[in-house]
């Protein structure tokens, strides 16, 4: 273990490292604690200039209340559009990448190295080079400033990252199981839906959250694809809402933790499946 | 008979499970991500407003985009966030071995400290407008009380990139952090024995035995964060707009706004290409690594 264990230090070091460990977490996590500290501020504190004190009172539900009310703002509306975008995406990104993932990583075609890389690489592409032909395709379809066009477009992005991450994931299955399977009369989709679907489920999993994060997550698609309230995602919603709030800081700041809540739930739930999603399984050489 | 052809049917399936496996992901990502890659290149060539006929001008948009001082001051903030995306890895290694002991609550600690990679950019973004706001930030509170005038930092032309670079650091160096932290669970403990009893120690401890040992960890975070520093466009757009007076600007966001703003589609194209020129050198280099490990 690097650097020395803590247990074999002398007794001043080891006080200091255990005053050290939250001091320097606070520090680092000083912008959150700040937005979640100023999101239950009333508006005397706002007036007042009272942004890093200690607030004067609290208004948790007020504020709260305020984001979430249909009658004043349209968060709302966003949160339930970023939930209609986000979740079908995931499932059908995932369900096509497993597919996809199995034949790449079982079946020996020609090319398969190729169509392999070319997941990859696409994963990695700016989003600028795609930004004017998919606009405009969306816009021939009549599909722009909708919820379906978000949703097809995450899913057929997010294909190039969930194919790498689930086809190198089966290739470490033992193939035994396949060849068994086969022997027995299974087809491949049976031996897809019967024997490769659960033992990847740990993988699906991981695969599945990291997905939500980012589609989630996502400010550049919304921006380009989105003209209205009736498909405006959280990320981009709160960027609108922030003109109309303007100087309510409390308000952008209970917009803001509402917008990262999701992503922060699902992260502290299935934290060992996202942080081995985001390792690529733990950073094999 | 009723046997051979459940075994045709079975041989069949089996030679075109490729095709049919492959279709649903194929054919989507071949629409929304090849084909269109294709097609800016093409309209890379033209000039057009969106609307109507695309007119052929050849390299003419890349000829304008040499001598565009816009563009130039672009390229030039993207190396500037190319260079110091890298203090990312640096600092995500410093805080893995920061976070590497077995004390009480460590690995609650490990996750808060990996929090800022999971809230999305627009909260990043708004939070530091915030801190940097010359009436009502923090920082300006710093200032005040240390007796100096605020500095509006995102308003300073010299200073607004730095200004939102500092911003992308933070989740950035959350994500390198946890890269890190995985590589040292997994780290050989007898080689760092072996090294102690050789006398290495502190510097040439991490240097010669602990870093060889996170390879695996550093290539993927010098490759992230290099994908990620050029690819750098929410912050930008929530936190300047590019400004003030371009100043802040990199290449996706210029892009965008010649695209959307000024209807120049071909034009946009062409810096869209650049960009993606620029980052196909990482994707080249992060793909051989991938494919040699696939060949053993």
């Amino acid at each position: 273990m690097f650097p020395t264990p803590i247990e074999k230090t002398s007794a001043p070091v080891r006080i200091i490292y255990k005053i050290a460990l939250p001091v320097v977490l606070i520090g680092w996590l000083l912008p959150m604690l700040a937005i979640l500290v100023t999101s239950v501020r009333g508006n005397a504190d706002i007036i007042a200039g009272n942004y890093w004190g200690w607030p004067t009172e609290f208004k948790l539900i007020q504020n709260y209340s305020e984001v979430f009310n249909p009658a004043r703002s349209p968060m709302l509306r966003y949160f339930i559009n970023s939930v209609v975008i986000t979740l079908p995406s995931v499932v059908m990104a995932v369900f096509f990448s497993a597919m996809a993932g199995y034949t790449l990583a079982i079946h020996r075609f020609r090319g398969r190295i190729l169509l392999y890389a070319m997941f990859i690489a696409g994963n990695f592409v700016p989003f600028q080079i795609l930004m004017i032909p998919v606009r405009t395709m969306f816009a021939n379809l009549d599909l722009l400033d909708t919820l379906i066009a978000l949703i097809i477009f995450h899913t057929s992005f997010q294909i190039g990252f969930a194919t790498f991450f689930l086809r190198n994931f089966i290739a470490d299955l033992p193939i035994a199981l396949v060849e068994s399977a086969r022997i027995e009369g299974a087809t491949e989709m049976g031996v897809f839906f019967r024997v490769i679907m659960p033992l990847i489920r740990p993988a699906l999993a991981s695969l599945g959250v990291l997905l939500f994060t980012f589609i989630w997550n996502d400010f550049f698609w919304a921006l380009t694809l989105v003209q209205s309230d009736k498909a405006r995602p959280i990320t981009f919603g709160l960027q609108a809402l922030r003109g109309q709030w303007s100087i309510s800081w409390n308000l952008i700041a209970a917009g803001s933790v509402v917008a990262a809540i999701p992503s922060v739930i699902v992260f502290f739930v299935l934290q060992k499946q996202f942080i081995a999603g985001l390792t690529f399984g733990g950073v094999k050489e | 008979m009723k046997k051979s052809a459940e075994y045709r049917w079975l041989r069949l399936q089996f030679r075109l499970a490729p095709a049919y496996f492959l279709a649903p992901a194929m054919i989507l990502f071949a629409i929304f991500v090849v084909w269109p890659i294709l097609q800016s290149i093409w309209i890379s060539f033209h000039e057009w407003s969106g609307f109507g006929e695309m007119t052929w001008v050849g390299l003419e948009n890349y000829r304008v985009l040499f001598g565009d001082g816009d563009f130039q001051l672009s390229l030039a903030n993207n190396v500037r966030w190319l260079v110091l995306m890298m203090l990312a890895p640096v600092g995500g290694l410093a805080i893995a071995l920061f976070l590497n002991q077995n004390v009480r609550g460590i690995r609650f600690m490990k996750s808060l400290f990996f929090f800022p990679f999971v809230i999305n950019l627009v909260v990043i973004g708004l939070i530091f407008s915030w801190f940097y706001n010359p009436d009502l930030g923090l920082l300006a509170e710093l200032f005040t009380r240390l007796g100096l005038e605020p500095v509006p930092i995102l308003a300073t032309e010299k200073l607004a990139t730095y200004g939102i670079i500092v911003a992308a650091l933070w989740p950035q160096t959350a994500y390198c952090m946890i890269l890190y932290l995985t590589g040292l669970t997994s780290m050989n403990s007898q080689v760092v024995e072996a090294g102690r009893i050789d006398g290495a120690s502190g510097w040439s401890m991490l240097w010669n035995v602990v870093l060889p040992q996170l390879r695996g960890a550093t290539f993927i975070a010098v490759v992230v964060t290099v994908i990620g520093a050029l690819r750098s466009f929410d912050l930008i757009a929530i936190m300047t707009a590019g400004g003030p007076w371009g100043t802040s600007n990199v290449l996706a966001y210029l892009m965008y706004e010649e695209a959307l703003f000024n209807f120049k589609m071909g034009y946009g194209a062409s810096i869209a290409v650049i960009l993606f020129l620029m980052m196909s050198v990482f994707i080249a280099f992060f793909l051989r690594t991938v494919v040699q490990n696939e060949r053993g």
